[in-house]
């Protein structure tokens, strides 16, 4: 065990793997020579060379389609994005190719590759480069999405990633890179995809949060214990396919649900997580389901307006004490 | 895999029920059909029949022992096989008691009528005219009172513990009733609980010391009793008619049928057939009070109460209007027979639409009887007495019997019970109108 940066976990993750497994590779916009825009690939180029540390030219859909080919040829290829704001001048490569390949060729072919990268808002970015894409991942069979909070999960997880053979949206955040925790060193420490973690146990309300919005929803439980009101935080980890039994379980003893989800509202995850639990387990539901989630607006660059779009501890301690009717 | 066989449902009002006897015990093999044990419900005493063949694990309820519907009374399995978990707790016992525990906190905070704030409702300034919209139909839908709001969780718990959500007050916005308001819901400090009586929790009585006495057990039958009459009295708003009968025709009438029939009717078979007549021709008092509708019952049922060792049942005389008196004689013997030995079965107890108690012949002159829910009307009938009546200007012998009739004012109004009456009276003093 070391205590690891959010950073050097994933590159932990991607070295060992690439230690592992010749066909794993890594491409994308400065991963090579400057050693990572947020030097999350630090130290790769000179371990693996040139062959296997490929700087591309800022050509998300050429690249991100690369990575596709490769996939089909056998290859094992890990396409980082520099935001995944970026990625969207790749989407056709992801959803279209990456995400149906397997499907449209019966199986002659598997994709067994990760698109990886920061997600949603780092601060005064601007409307372009502050959207949260997980929910729009999601929406599309053929994807896993994987969105972690903590180093550990980001080591485990990134190795299931790599490892699995469909593709995945592995989902970071620049926000979290500096956060520290103590990590496995075990070179097969892997997680589960799909497998939720209740991270701080509570009586009182059930929060869902991943991500950055798993720090915030921490904070709220801070505020809230003490005035006696214990939450349940769950951190789904990854987002497709989602452990709803997890959720299930935590309702079923809270009878209350809060779900903080940093994309937009409609549609979104907080939206299908929401949907299940009525389906699923509304004889144990004491309030409506809320959310707490960006509006449905762009993000703003003004700070004042751009600290109002996004959601804080005041608006997850606001939604808790609605459902449970404490104001 | 073993199986719980959990206290059946074997009486359509039943709540929980006695093991009367049990006729395995654990380490016996038992198949598909077996008798396992024998259940005092509220109404009889029933067979329990297994439906699963293996090897009895564990018997979990005594003889005498009362068991809520649903509880675990023994596991069935193969041999050998591991049931701990299956030893435990009922399902619902378990989750009322991790909620006690959450709940505590909530009770404090009982004003709970604002507008939830959510980052969705944060942005309200940006959405404007949208969001006035949804208010504005929060708003109206408020309008509909009669829709009683709970949370899934509150309607749940409330069925279990058997509380009606129409007495209970809730605490969350628009008046929704939540887990807290059914946690602290107590029926007897409650000003408005004016349906649930809880006949349990009678009051205390001390007696001086050294006084003998002894306390009995209550059975099924008497629980029931007290439950639903207690329920009826306190609830329906009773009200009573008596009329007095000329019965001098009946008499003649009934001992001319006897001559000819093969077996004795009774006047209350009169009764009974006159009282379905009349009701075939009055439908208003052929009906029940169901709270949020009245319904009108299509047929005659008519239960009768017949006394027995621990108390009373009441068989049904089906569509007995219908019926001719040699008929209606033949099934009232029959049942009230059975009765008397704990041999009726509940679907024989059930469905009436109307009741009548007879005391007539104890000598009783009149009474008035309580309504069996959800009957909308009882009649209690007396004895038939000599008694002078002034006829033609002259005091003459006479025959006369009271009835008196005890109506449910939500349902049945004084002239509409009035009018129910003179035709059962018109009928008993010209039988021969019942022929009709």
């Amino acid at each position: 065990m070391a205590e690891l940066q959010f950073r050097e976990a994933i590159n932990q993750a991607i070295a060992e793997e690439m230690r592992n497994d010749e066909n794993v590779f890594i491409c994308g916009e400065e991963v090579a020579e400057y050693n990572g825009a947020y030097k999350v690939t630090e130290g790769l180029l000179d371990e693996f060379g040139l062959k296997r540390v490929i700087d591309t030219p800022i050509s998300e859909l050429g690249f991100a389609g690369i990575g596709v080919g490769a996939a089909m040829n056998g290859l094992r290829p890990i396409v980082e994005f520099m935001t995944f704001n970026f990625a969207v001048v790749g989407i056709d490569q992801i959803l279209n190719n990456a995400a149906k390949l397997r499907y449209m060729s019966g199986g002659q072919f598997t994709i067994p590759m990760v698109f990886r990268g920061p997600n949603a808002s780092a601060g005064q970015l601007g409307a372009t480069h502050s959207v949260s894409y997980e929910s729009l991942y999601a929406h599309f069979p053929g994807l896993k999405v994987v969105y972690p909070s903590q180093p550990e999960d980001a080591k485990g997880l990134l190795k299931a990633s790599i490892r699995d053979n469909n593709p995945v949206i592995f989902l970071e955040s620049e926000q979290m890179y500096g956060m520290k925790q103590e990590v496995s060193d075990d070179e097969d420490f892997i997680l589960p995809i799909g497998k939720g973690k209740v991270k701080r146990a509570g009586d009182d309300v059930t929060i869902v949060a991943t991500g950055k919005m798993y720090h915030i929803a921490q904070q709220a439980a801070q505020q809230l214990s003490k005035d006696g009101v214990e939450v349940e935080i769950i951190d789904p980890r990854t987002i497709k396919p989602f452990d709803i039994e997890t959720v299930i379980e935590s309702v079923k003893k809270t009878n209350r649900l809060v779900i903080v989800d940093e994309s937009h509202p409609f549609g979104g995850v907080a939206a299908e997580v929401g949907f299940q639990i009525q389906r699923d387990a509304f004889d144990y539901l004491d309030a409506p389901v809320l959310r707490v989630t960006v509006p449905d607006v762009p993000a703003p660059f003004a700070k004042n307006l751009f600290d109002l779009w996004l959601p804080g501890a005041k608006e997850i301690v606001d939604a808790v004490n609605t459902v449970t009717y404490r104001k | 895999m073993a199986i719980v066989i959990d206290m059946p449902k074997l009486s359509d009002t039943m709540e929980e029920g006695v093991i009367a006897k049990w006729n395995i015990k654990e380490g016996d093999e038992v198949s598909s059909g077996d008798i396992i044990a024998e259940v005092e419900t509220d109404k009889a005493t029933m067979d329990v029949e297994v439906f699963d063949a293996g090897t009895v694990l564990k018997i979990m309820a005594d003889e005498g022992e009362a068991i809520p519907l649903g509880g675990k009374i023994a596991i069935i399995g193969e041999e050998g096989e591991d049931i701990s978990d299956l030893l435990g707790d009922d399902d619902t016992d378990a989750s009322d008691k991790s909620e006690s525990n959450s709940g505590s906190d909530e009770k404090k905070d009982e004003q709970a009528d604002k507008k939830s704030e959510s980052k969705e409702d944060f942005d309200d300034p940006i959405l404007g005219d949208l969001d006035k919209d949804k208010k504005q139909k929060a708003e109206s839908s408020d309008d509909d009172e009669s829709r009683i709001k709970a949370s899934p969780l509150a309607r749940k718990m409330a069925e279990e513990k058997r509380i009606k959500l129409s007495d209970v007050s809730g605490s969350g916005p628009n008046g929704r009733i939540v887990k807290a308001d059914i946690e602290s819901y107590e029926p007897s400090t409650s000003a408005e609980s004016k349906t649930s009586v809880d006949v349990s929790k009678a009051p205390s009585a001390p007696m001086p010391e050294g006084e003998a006495y002894e306390d009995v057990r209550i059975s099924q039958m008497r629980k029931t009793i007290a439950k639903r009459l207690a329920e009826s009295k306190f609830t329906n708003p009773h009200f009573y008619e008596t009329v007095d009968i000329d019965m001098s025709n009946a008499i003649e009438a009934r001992g001319k049928l006897n001559e000819i029939s093969d077996v004795k009717i009774s006047y209350n078979d009169f009764v009974v057939k006159a009282c379905a007549v009349a009701l075939r021709k009055h439908p208003n008092v052929n009906v029940s009070w169901l709270g949020d509708v009245i319904r009108k019952h299509h047929r005659v049922h008519v239960a009768v109460a017949v006394a027995v060792d621990e108390g009373l049942l009441t068989p049904v005389i089906k569509n007995t209007d219908t019926k001719g008196l040699m008929q209606i004689s033949k099934e009232t013997k029959e049942m009230a027979g059975r009765a008397r030995e704990k041999k009726l079965q509940p679907e024989e107890m059930e469905g009436s639409t109307f009741s009548i108690s007879n005391l007539g012949m104890f000598g009783i002159e009149d009474f008035t009887a309580i309504i069996n829910p959800p009957n909308a009307a009882i009649l209690a009938v007396g004895a038939i007495r000599d008694v002078p009546v002034v006829k033609d200007g002259e005091v003459v012998p006479g025959k006369r019997m009271k009835v008196t009739l005890s109506s449910d004012h939500r349902v049945v109004d004084g002239a509409t019970s009035a009018e129910f009456l003179n035709t059962v009276k018109d009928l008993l003093e010209n039988p021969m109108g019942m022929l009709l």
